[in-house]
């Protein structure tokens, strides 16, 4: 059956703009052109997944086939919003999805926060993952010891990447000047603060078992930190999930083990919020407080402030790791309540509550910084639905312009854009370093570096 | 035998559209699907036809006897899954 002729932007080519993109194309929308700020695709794929997790960036190859592979176009090196606007965007297009993500962090909202030494854990994640905003960041892993601030996968991620063995890390695709400042670390231990107690931890088992079976590392667990309050027993037995139950059989197993000596240690804390960063003219200390686990109205469990004595804990180094969060976009409607586009199931609400034609929305942007990424391709499922609605109800807008208007607008603004072929010279470019080095990859982690390989390398 | 899933699952649902015995669970829509951290195959249902690691886009699926040593755990985790969801759910385990 033929389609009807429409042409579909999804701005953000993470993991939600590719899975839209690839379902899109599956339905038989004609043309799809996915929008990227960066010179590269992917997202967190690429700039989020730790390098140690290798296995989980095959999806990559996933996305190349179902999208690239299937004539979606890439745009990328493009920022939606400044080099082109929304405004113009729908002036073009059928359809606009937009797959932005979350691309700030929650902050704390304590004294010392921005001391130098104090970073989002997602500024550091993006550094050792060569993105190339954060190329030229510095991190002090000069001190003994370093706090982690949170209990979710991106703090799992940051404190294995702290602690692991440099060999094992030289054989990932870690950016080289990150593995070059870590090769000096002088990090010898990782106190991580979990808010709430062991059975609330965030972490998943996959997570928490990895810290525990890192070569060379320590784990400590204070003991009476696994002896769950009446509250947390109770909700463990009577609506834990698996994961909670696992969680707490792990963290009872490490509590128990001796210390062998090992050169690094990872310490978990639970029940522990930081109430104050200290330092003068860079981070010295943390302060912390003691939570207990209670049961409040609607029935959930939470963390509320003891009157212990609050204590300080000495670091030179603090990684935030409490939640991302998404950001507004130039002359699209904005939640600020929730940090989304306000939606229904997908299609982006005006500020009167109903549909704006042709405006979508998809992953985080969408639905807030939740879930892992299988999650998007139900989400991308939910957002296609409606778009595929609209265009069989015949209510998509009908633009002014066409391909050959954008192209020429484009081929004006951003003469560096990057399309499929920049991307897979840059691609080979990457595999053909790691091949040479016996790494997956070696990351361009640099704009001026990714832009130039554009360009099939020149034979030596 | 059976096969087995492991920690690096992505929760994409490919390995659920592809298994002809309906072995992978959680599956969306059941209450414990949100908070699962990956899916698990019942060892007792399943039958060995290696439609799931052909569909799974980040080769989190491994023949048990075949699963590398450091997700070893995972043989006795998938198994011990639909042990507890039967508990929990007052069915014969």
């Amino acid at each position: 059956m033929a389609r009807p002729a429409v042409r579909v932007a999804v701005v953000g080519a993470g993991p939600a703009g590719a899975f839209s993109a690839a379902q899109l194309r599956s339905w038989g929308v004609g043309e799809i052109d996915l929008f990227e700020r960066l010179p590269t695709p992917w997202g967190l794929l690429r700039g989020g997944v730790a390098p140690d997790h290798q296995e989980i960036k095959r999806l990559e190859q996933t996305f190349d086939r179902q999208t690239l592979g299937r004539g979606c176009r890439l745009l990328a090196n493009v920022e939606v919003g400044t080099d082109i606007s929304h405004a113009e965007l729908m002036e073009h297009y059928n359809a606009v999805v937009y797959a932005t993500g979350a691309q700030t962090d929650k902050s704390l909202g304590i004294p010392g926060e921005d001391l130098p030494g104090s970073w989002a854990a997602t500024e550091f994640v993006a550094w050792y993952n060569g993105h190339p905003d954060h190329r030229e960041r510095e991190f002090d892993l000069s001190g003994k010891r370093a706090v982690v601030i949170g209990n979710g996968n991106v703090a799992a991620d940051v404190v294995r990447l702290l602690t692991r063995d440099l060999g094992e890390l030289e054989r990932t695709d870690v950016a080289d000047h990150a593995l070059d400042a870590l090769r000096d670390s002088q990090i010898e231990e990782v106190v991580v603060l979990g808010r709430r107690g062991p059975a609330q931890a965030a972490f998943t088992s996959a997570e928490l078992r990895e810290l525990g079976n890192l070569d060379g590392v320590d784990i400590v667990v204070d003991p009476a930190d696994v002896e769950l309050d009446p509250v947390s027993r109770e909700w463990l037995d009577e609506e834990g999930t698996f994961t909670a139950r696992k969680n707490v059989e792990l963290l009872r197993e490490f509590a128990a083990r001796e210390p062998t000596g090992a050169a690094r240690r990872i310490v978990l804390r639970f029940l522990s919020s930081p109430v104050a960063i200290r330092g003068g003219d860079r981070v010295e200390a943390i302060d912390v407080r003691r939570n207990e686990i209670v049961r409040s109205g609607d029935g959930s469990l939470r963390a509320r402030a003891t009157d212990d004595p609050v204590e300080t804990i000495e670091c030179g180094l603090v990684l935030r790791s409490v939640g991302y969060r998404a950001v507004p976009l130039p002359d699209v409607p904005f939640d600020e309540n929730y940090y989304v586009l306000p939606n229904d199931r997908g299609r982006v609400l005006a500020a009167d509550g109903e549909p704006l034609p042709g405006v979508y929305a998809v992953g985080w942007i969408k639905r807030g910084p939740t879930g892992i990424l299988g999650t998007n391709k139900r989400d991308a499922a939910e957002t296609v639905a409606r778009v595929v609605e609209d265009i069989e109800a015949g209510g998509l807008p009908d633009p002014p312009k066409g391909g050959d208007d954008l192209d020429a607008l484009l081929a004006e603004r951003k003469p560096d854009l990057v399309g499929v072929d920049g991307w897979r010279s840059i691609n080979e470019q990457e595999l053909e370093a790691g091949r040479s080095a016996d790494r997956p990859r070696v990351k361009l982690a640099s704009r001026d570096e990714l832009l130039s390989a554009t360009k099939p390398a020149q034979p030596a | 035998m059976a096969y087995v899933i492991i920690g690096s699952c992505i929760k994409d649902d490919s390995c659920i559209e592809v298994c002809p015995v309906d072995c992978i669970h959680p599956k969306p829509g059941d209450p414990d699907f949100e908070s699962a951290e990956q899916l698990y195959i019942d060892p007792v249902e399943c039958i060995d036809c290696d439609a799931c690691v052909e569909a799974c886009p980040v080769d989190a699926i491994y023949a048990e006897a075949w699963t590398p040593e450091k997700d070893q755990y995972a043989i006795e985790l998938n198994a011990e899954f639909f042990l507890q969801r039967a508990a929990r759910d007052g069915a014969p385990a």
